[in-house]
């Protein structure tokens, strides 16, 4: 079984201040991962390095293709939000109608509140067909019910065989390995 | 995907304010016989000069749109993600740029060249030198976009930045203008040519260089 994920002894430095060293996973299909730690630990670094948007120090890192919700929304504001989502994936139907979005589909993106806002970009993450997932913060901003359809999209995933690394504070739904950082 | 990015930032150019560069060409073009008094043969000696200019601060105009936005909104991640390299990034950038503004430059030229005085064959010879030298105006915007990207005041940085890299072609395409013949029009082309080519590349590498 080859790993979707896979960091061999990566060390991270950022700014100077040494964030990991001789850090060590792997992602298998339908396996998922929590990255906890206090603010500053380097939870979305890790998941930047894990995309590839930042160059390891040391080891080496192999990933798949992958898909990447953070707090950026990379969604065109002036746009309706279905057709900014269908910028990057033509169909999107199925992943606006599992995270609740149907019926925004003809509001402009910068007229979304913010857990709208943020279940758009899990929508652009659940509608991509990367077999790797990434979320920074998925909780950021969702309501409970919000919370819940989250889950059952990343059920969905892992069933169907992806994987998943997020990076959280707070406890996701669900049974989530854990790996903590700024020990 | 190049296309769609080529699409996109027609579309963001044109429902941004893509006339405000022409409104600008265009007012420069006015002033000028203000400035300098309506003597008709004066003003069409310094009309050629006068619309270099005018195009050139004209491609610095919408500079801080160019590449910002999309490095603060985690479009440039997205598309890195997406398989795209960076000089495909750059060069459907400079495609958009040109498009948004250089053809609407060059209907632009038409009534300016009438508020300068010009003759139609300066007119025609403007004409050809702007559309050699506006790829090359496009390919700086956007390289000098990318290198300020997330600075402080990128918009006067980038001025100063962009309006000497521009001087070669400045020179050439106001030669040509000014009826300095063939050898003006090939050391433009050249010149023009050096610029488009290198562009996307320092674009590339400055956009690497801003994911923090």
């Amino acid at each position: 079984m080859t790993p979707l994920l896979r960091f061999d002894r990566v060390a991270l430095r950022r700014g100077g201040r040494l964030l990991f060293e001789g850090l060590g996973l792997a992602l298998g299909p339908g396996e998922r991962l929590q990255v906890t730690g206090p603010n500053g630990s380097g939870k979305s670094s890790l998941i930047r390095l894990a995309a590839g948007l930042l160059r390891e120090d040391r080891g080496c890192v192999e990933r798949v293709k992958l898909a990447l919700a953070d707090d950026a929304l990379a969604l065109d504001r002036e746009l309706p939000l279905r057709r900014a989502l269908m910028f990057w994936n033509g169909a999107v139907d199925r992943s606006m109608e599992a995270l609740g979005l149907t019926h925004l589909a003809d509001v402009g993106v910068r007229l979304l509140s913010s857990g709208q806002a943020k279940r758009a970009t899990l929508a652009r993450v659940a509608a991509s067909d990367a077999p790797l997932w990434l979320l920074d913060e998925p909780l950021n901003a969702l309501d409970s019910e919000s919370t819940d359809r989250l889950a059952r999209v990343i059920e969905a995933h892992l069933a169907s065989g992806g994987a998943v690394l997020a990076a959280s504070h707070q406890p996701l739904p669900g049974e989530w390995p854990r790996l903590e950082l700024g020990l | 995907m190049i296309g769609a990015l080529i699409l996109r930032g027609m579309r963001r150019g044109f429902t941004g304010a893509a006339w405000l560069p022409v409104a600008f060409f265009l007012l420069i073009a006015t002033l000028m016989p203000f400035a300098v008094g309506p003597d008709a043969r004066l003003l069409g000696r310094i009309g050629a000069g006068t619309l270099w200019i005018a195009a050139l601060t004209a491609a610095l105009l919408p500079i801080e749109r160019l590449v910002e936005p999309d490095r603060a909104d985690g479009v440039l991640d997205q598309l890195a993600l997406h398989g795209m390299a960076e000089e495909s990034v750059a060069t459907a950038k400079i495609i958009a740029h040109w498009l948004t503004f250089a053809p609407l430059l060059l209907i632009a030229a038409v009534p300016a060249s009438a508020l300068l005085a010009m003759d139609g064959a300066g007119l025609a010879r403007t004409e050809i030198a702007l559309a050699i030298g506006t790829p090359a105006l496009a390919a700086l915007a956007v390289a000098v976009a990318a290198l300020t990207a997330g600075l402080p005041r990128a918009g006067s940085l980038a001025g100063l930045l962009l309006l000497p890299l521009a001087v070669p072609v400045l020179i050439f395409g106001a030669s040509v203008s000014g009826g300095g013949g063939n050898s003006a029009l090939l050391l433009e082309s050249a010149t023009s040519m050096v610029l488009l080519a290198g562009s996307p590349f320092v674009t590339a590498a400055a956009i690497r260089a801003t994911r923090t």
